[in-house]
């Protein structure tokens, strides 16, 4: 007796309905950098390139997504070595008190942006800091830490210590052995901990509200311009950016897999 | 935690055996600890202690003396206990929702595509592509799309659900619906991580001892995702407790859905209130960390990187 | 420029080596003298502290106590990268990022030795990998890579090359093989070879001197055909090979032999095979010196005849028959047969004796564990 099972399709369909759900809004999103509206981009009034071709004839737009990429860069330039440097540390080598240290590093994500926005700017504030390029990147800095200290972790555990000992076995001493052994093997860890922190840093709006003054972050602008209509050159620049984003993640999916498949072949 | 989801390799075998030491490890801890002590702990410690101040003598805003005054947390509870209330229960009911809705995709994901690691991966990516879309202007698409002329209200109009003069933006139900939204991934990716684990033998033992799929599902894969499951909702129940984008006038909400991180905001960027919202901070901060004191308690602090 | 110059081996010299790890002690008073240019075997049962000796001659633990020379030279204090010494690593440990040539030639440029691309290509030749020097481990098979690891170590030429189990992993028909290579690489180039491994076949048939250890002691040392035909302890007479072992208290001692009785037979072995001769000893003998018959056998008085038993079991295992013969008030005793042309000669159930010349007895120093002590 054959049995048709329901049950089957109902997980496949769900989730594709699930998906469906989540990617609505970027759909809109995308569609909508193609509106040719004037000031607000709520009713579609037509198709155009115009936007996409001249996506910084709005100034304030273009300088907001300036600003965001050299923050962005340069937070993940300094949040990567101080926290791969932690991530090696706590893995691979013993210490007292590293269950405190792990607290620490775990407690930044689980603390609400509110608060360690209001917290940074309470303490930039009593100090005589004034807010601007300076502190966001500081502010940036703190909330990726734990992103890449996790994320090099990970890879760090997958990391044979044993062809470490085989690099001092070969005469390489502990600095040798970091630069050509340990740092290739961490590279692929390494670089997706800082593409985490540069997309984190991108998107970021409340931490970055609270610490930026008068500097105007990509994510900024779009909050104060929501009140009276986000222009389509801002959908032209997310849309832009979630295509490059895509790209990226299908290339290194792609990539592994031709890798795996030219291995599998001499096996 | 989740993110080791994105990662490729399996662990080593038994790295923790043979731990080094020797003086490298203060050259690679204390940079990162230092940064860590500076910029976290220190405004921490200060949100604490601002509340302690009193309004400067005379009078002018935003200027405030060191002093004991514990009257602010007690004014701040007491007074928006409204918005207290009203974030942990938006907390709570879109952290379920996003539980409820996850959890099928992620075990889809993570267990019925094991056999096609390609499509895994393709699913997983559309997952967290929201992700790539800045988080304002998702939740902008969402207010143009359920917003009082749209198609989807009408539809509502239309089946009764809703009065005539009633809409959907504003109302708890669109910040809810947009904090679910938001932060699903939050939530997908700890149970993949954990559901991607899944010992499938494990299921295929129970079956051959009788159980029913709904027996199999209740004792023995709920049980073995609940880390992944916890660790799901407090990445998700957190961020959200302290978000006010979403119930924003300007974007979900209204002036009747304000939270905790709206008072924060107006309080200290727009009434330059200092005290009142390091106050607000605090509490919310403190609610927080019972809750990581009792996961931890729970599982210990190795797992929680 | 540095050249690859350093060509004969050296001998190894463990003093006292005490190491201590937290809630357990893995080596306790190792003394261990190999000359130089041999072959040595070190093997034991997991967890008897071989890893651990091998890690400590090359620096890769240090020993909480005594003192590690090569070469005459204490290198106790010396890190791994300061020591004449490359390990060829169970897990084989080849880099993943490099090529199997750049691999071979990681250790001669860390020595900044001048036409390392010339001597790793030759290196390669020798275990017969040419044509694979561009690949990536990850795309070689377990024997290659074991190849590729063993080049990688030779190529530096070192005093004292380690070898932790890298056959392990091969099957039987290649881990064979590989021992043929590795021991005609060891006789051509001379160096000193120390291999740690728990297969006592490998041991026997590759080492010229093989330690047996146990619980961080070195039980017996020797060649392989003294330590088989005269074990002195238990331990050994187990691992290395199968033994029958028969304990009764000394009962007879003349100039040349000590008797003990078991079960009413008498039990003989010559004095100058026996490490203990008062009090309550056990005597061994190898299945395959042992024989059977189907009555009672009238054999000169330089053998020893115990039984009558039953066969209770009989395994075939290609080259011989394995009987298992119980005889009351002894025990169970093995004999191995050589299969020459027939199916069991003997059935199940036979009624037979046991015999075997007194030449072929040993007397172990000590008891197994569990028998009771005087």
């Amino acid at each position: 007796m054959r049995r048709f099972s329901i049950g089957r399709y109902v997980l496949p369909v769900y989730s594709i309905l699930a998906l469906v759900f989540l990617l609505i809004p970027i759909v809109y999103t995308i569609v909508f950098s193609f509106n040719a509206s004037t000031r607000s981009n709520t009713v579609w009034e037509g198709f155009t390139l115009n936007h996409w071709v001249n996506v910084c004839s709005r100034q304030d737009v273009c300088e907001a997504l300036n600003n965001s990429i050299i923050i962005g860069l340069v937070s993940t330039l300094f949040a990567t070595i101080l926290g791969t440097a932690l991530a090696i540390a706590l893995v691979r080598y013993s210490f007292k008190a590293r269950s405190v240290v792990s607290l620490s590093l775990f407690l930044p994500m689980a603390t609400p942006e509110v608060v360690m926005g209001a917290g940074l700017a309470g303490l930039f504030f009593n100090i005589g800091f004034a807010p601007g390029m300076a502190t966001t990147i500081i502010a940036h800095v703190m909330f990726c830490l734990s992103f890449v200290v996790v994320t090099v972790k990970a890879r760090v555990q997958t990391l044979d210590p044993t062809l470490e000992e085989a690099g001092a076995d070969l005469y390489a001493n502990p600095r040798q052995v970091f630069r050509k052994i340990t740092l290739p093997l961490l590279m692929p860890g390494i670089v997706s901990a800082a593409l985490l922190s540069f997309a984190l840093s991108f998107d970021d709006f409340i931490i970055t509200y609270f610490n930026s003054g008068a500097v105007t972050t990509f994510p900024k602008y779009i909050y104060v311009a929501a009140s009276r209509g986000v222009p389509a050159e801002a959908n032209v620049i997310a849309s832009a950016v979630f295509i490059l984003a895509i790209v990226i993640v299908l290339a290194t999916q792609i990539r592994g897999a031709l890798k795996r498949a030219k291995f599998a072949k001499f096996k | 935690m989740a993110f080791a989801a994105f990662s490729n390799d399996k662990p080593a075998k038994d790295s923790s055996a043979q731990r080094k030491t020797g003086p490298i490890v203060l050259a690679l801890l204390l940079p990162g600890l230092i940064y860590l002590a500076l910029f976290f702990i220190t405004p921490l410690i200060s949100l604490v202690i601002t509340p302690l101040q009193s309004p400067d003598p005379s009078g002018a805003i935003g200027i405030y003396i060191n002093d004991v005054n514990f009257a602010n947390y007690a004014t701040v509870a007491i007074d928006y206990l409204p918005q207290i209330m009203r974030s942990f229960g938006y907390a709570f009911s879109a952290t379920v929702f996003a539980l409820l809705i996850s959890y099928p995709v992620a075990y889809l994901i993570g267990v019925k595509l094991r056999s096609r690691p390609l499509l895994q991966r393709l699913m997983l990516t559309l997952v967290i592509a929201p992700f790539f879309i800045s988080f304002l202007l998702r939740t902008i698409a969402w207010k143009q799309l359920l917003s009082d002329d749209s198609g989807f209200v009408n539809l509502l109009h239309t089946i009764g659900v809703l009065a005539p003069d009633q809409f959907f933006l504003g109302t708890d139900a669109a910040v809810i619906f947009g904090l679910t939204y938001n932060f699903i991934p939050f939530m997908t990716l700890p149970l993949f991580a954990n559901l991607e684990r899944l010992d499938v033998r494990l299921i295929e033992a129970g079956s051959d001892l009788y159980a029913n799929p709904r027996h199999i599902f209740t004792k023995i894969t709920l049980p073995l995702s609940m880390p992944g499951i916890i660790s799901g909702t407090l990445l998700t129940f957190i961020p959200i407790a302290g978000d006010y984008v979403n119930a924003s006038r300007d974007f979900l909400g209204s002036s009747k859905t304000s939270m905790i991180g709206t008072m924060v905001e107006a309080d200290y960027l727009q009434n330059l209130n200092y005290p009142s919202a390091s106050a607000m901070s605090v509490l919310l901060m403190g609610v927080i960390l019972a809750l990581v004191t009792l996961y931890v308690r729970r599982s210990g602090t190795e797992d929680l990187l | 420029m540095a050249e690859n110059t350093r060509v004969a081996g050296a001998d190894l010299e463990l003093i006292d080596v005490r190491k201590d790890f937290p809630g357990f002690t893995a080596l306790d008073d190792m003394d261990l003298h190999i000359p130089a240019g041999q072959f040595f075997a070190l093997l034991g049962p997991s967890g008897c502290g071989k890893t651990t000796t091998l890690r400590i001659v090359a620096g890769l633990e240090t020993p909480t106590q005594g003192q590690v020379l090569i070469g005459g030279n204490d290198v106790t204090s010396s890190k791994p990268h300061e020591r004449p010494v490359n390990t060829v690593f169970q897990s084989y440990a080849l880099f993943p990022h490099m090529t199997v040539l750049e691999n071979i030639e990681f250790g001669l440029r860390q020595r900044k030795i001048s036409d390392y691309e010339k001597l790793a290509k030759d290196a390669l030749s020798l275990v017969e990998l040419s044509h694979l020097g561009q690949r990536r481990p990850q795309q070689l098979s377990g024997g290659q890579q074991q190849r590729v690891a063993l080049a990688r170590a030779l190529v530096n030429r070192p005093s004292l090359l380690l070898l932790d189990e890298p056959l392990g992993a091969l099957d039987l028909k290649l881990r064979r093989q590989m021992q043929i290579e590795l021991k005609a690489i060891q006789l051509e180039v001379g160096l000193t070879f120390l291999h740690v491994t728990h297969d006592q076949e490998e041991a026997m048939d590759m080492a010229d001197i093989v330690a047996v250890m146990n619980k961080g002691r070195i039980e017996q040392m020797g060649a392989p055909e003294v330590l088989y035909d005269r074990p002195k302890t238990a331990f050994v007479s187990k691992f290395l090979g199968q033994s029958n072992l028969f304990i009764g208290d000394v009962i007879d001692k003349n100039a040349s032999a000590i008797s003990i009785e078991v079960g009413g037979n008498k039990i003989t072995v010559d004095k100058k095979r026996a490490e203990k001769h008062t009090g309550k000893i056990a005597i061994g003998v190898r299945p395959e010196k042992a024989d059977f018959h189907e009555s009672k056998p009238k054999l000169s008085a330089d053998h020893i005849v115990i039984g009558p038993g039953e066969i209770i079991d009989i395994r075939f295992t290609g080259v011989s028959n394995q009987y298992l013969i119980d005889i009351p008030n002894v025990g169970e005793v093995t004999v191995f047969a050589q299969n020459i042309g027939k199916s069991p000669e003997t059935q199940l159930g036979a009624k037979v004796w046991v015999s075997w010349k007194i030449e072929h007895s040993y007397g172990l120093a000590d008891l197994p564990d569990g028998t009771e002590e005087v």
